[in-house]
């Protein structure tokens, strides 16, 4: 499994990949996560609003920082 | 068996929904009491439990501050939480959707009502750019977005009521979107889209389609009280600034000295308040206070509200973030464009009042 965050370092894009790397360490899943902070990069994945979470290639939150509820199903937990 | 679970589940939604009505308007008859008891509270701290001289120009200033800071807080939190049951509503994805493909004028008008409602972070504004200028969303539209956005707002609706009055608030967000609107169009109406930054149309943007979960209306609930904890917690600091920098104004500034520079009589004043607020990086929650204290000190409307505008509308920081899509030609026009409107805004309320 592959999990993108994307956000350009604002407060909120900290708050959830510390989320994101958390729920993985829990749920102890096999995922690769990687922070893109890049704005071009951001934009090339067709993201509009940060911070935004993508999972195998689907956009799964935009815009706010995903409730750890949320982050645990897309993990299949 | 499933009937009756069916049912029973539908009673208990209802009694939830019930004591959650019940709750919120206790709730709402508790919040009447403490802000009506506000200014009592702050008099009996300054005057009986301070030993404070009633009249003196630190009894003023602690007074004022004991008094705006809980009242403004109360208000902010009232007014973060309902429109944040509205945001709820949008995304920038549906907004962009809606806008996309859109006429001029019609389109501008949208965006600037869309920029007040829809949640934004400055902090994405290059990737919303992007976003929805290759998904078709004419150039002068989206300006009229990014420049509604973060100058039209809920904090700035709820300061200014609480710490000016509410006509003062309707001016301001009237003015306010008229700038966004007209600035968009004008531009629009140029035809710079050769000044975007050339990255920008080779981006190959992948079609985003976010799976949306529907939201229940407690999820809605949740939503606006998220709202409140994340932007209180963010502008707490600024309002305090704020409010402390305009007690000092209000204690110990002379009356009338504000009359001088930024009054009505010269010329100067509304130019100057635009300049002096350029380089100052604030938002609504700043720079507010400090503007209430200012008018109190025989500003004039038309200066102080082209001060405020510019401090928000206009900052440093963000024509660097829009360097890395725009090109200086742009920026410029952009900035000349909103700046022209604010002088405007600024004129004729000088004018009028």
């Amino acid at each position: 499994m592959k999990i993108k965050v994307l956000g350009p370092g604002c407060a909120k894009c900290n708050k959830t990949e510390t989320l994101i790397r958390e729920a993985v360490a829990e749920a102890g899943a096999d995922a690769d996560v990687v922070k893109i902070t890049d704005m071009m990069e951001i934009a090339a994945l067709g993201v509009v609003s940060t911070p935004a979470v993508i999972v195998d290639d689907a956009v799964k939150s935009t815009g706010k920082v995903p409730k750890k509820k949320e982050v645990m199903s897309w993990l299949g937990q | 068996m499933t009937f009756i679970s069916t049912h029973i589940r539908r009673v208990n939604k209802k009694t939830k929904a019930g004591a959650f009505l019940a709750a919120g308007a206790l709730s709402l008859y508790l919040w009447w009491l403490v802000y009506r008891s506000l200014p009592a509270v702050a008099q009996w701290l300054t005057y009986d439990l301070l030993p404070l001289a009633r009249g003196s120009h630190t009894g003023a200033s602690i007074e004022f501050f004991l008094y705006d800071t809980p009242k403004v807080m109360m208000l902010l939190v009232l007014v973060v939480f309902f429109v944040g049951i509205i945001r709820s509503f949008f995304t920038p994805e549906k907004t962009r959707a809606f806008l996309s493909g859109k006429s001029e004028l019609a389109g501008n008008v949208l965006a600037a009502l869309l920029g007040i409602v829809t949640p934004f972070c400055s902090c994405s504004a290059v990737p919303l750019f992007i976003g929805f200028v290759t998904a078709g969303v004419p150039l002068g539209v989206t300006f009229s977005f990014l420049i509604a956005a973060p100058m039209v707002n809920e904090i700035a609706l709820g300061l200014l009521y609480g710490l000016v009055g509410w006509k003062v608030a309707v001016i301001y967000m009237g003015t306010g979107l008229f700038i966004a609107i007209s600035a968009g169009w004008i531009i629009g109406r140029m035809k710079l889209e050769h000044h975007i930054e050339d990255w920008v149309s080779r981006t190959a943007v992948a079609g985003s389609s976010v799976e949306e979960a529907q939201m229940t209306w407690t999820d809605r609930l949740v939503y606006g009280r998220d709202a409140v904890v994340e932007i209180i917690g963010r502008v707490w600091v600024y309002i305090l600034l704020g409010i402390g920098v305009g007690a000092g104004i209000h204690g110990f500034v002379p009356e009338g000295i504000m009359a001088s520079v930024m009054g009505k009589d010269a010329w100067w004043s509304v130019p100057l308040s635009v300049l002096m607020g350029v380089p100052m990086y604030s938002n609504a929650a700043g720079v507010i206070p400090v503007v209430e204290a200012l008018l109190g000190k025989g500003a004039a409307l038309g200066s102080a509200l082209a001060f405020m505008m510019s401090v928000i509308a206009l900052s440093l920081p963000e024509i660097v973030i829009l360097r890395k899509v725009l090109k200086p030609r742009l920026i410029a026009v952009f900035v000349a464009v909103v700046a022209c409107g604010i002088l405007l805004v600024g004129y004729m309320f000088n004018l009028i009042l």
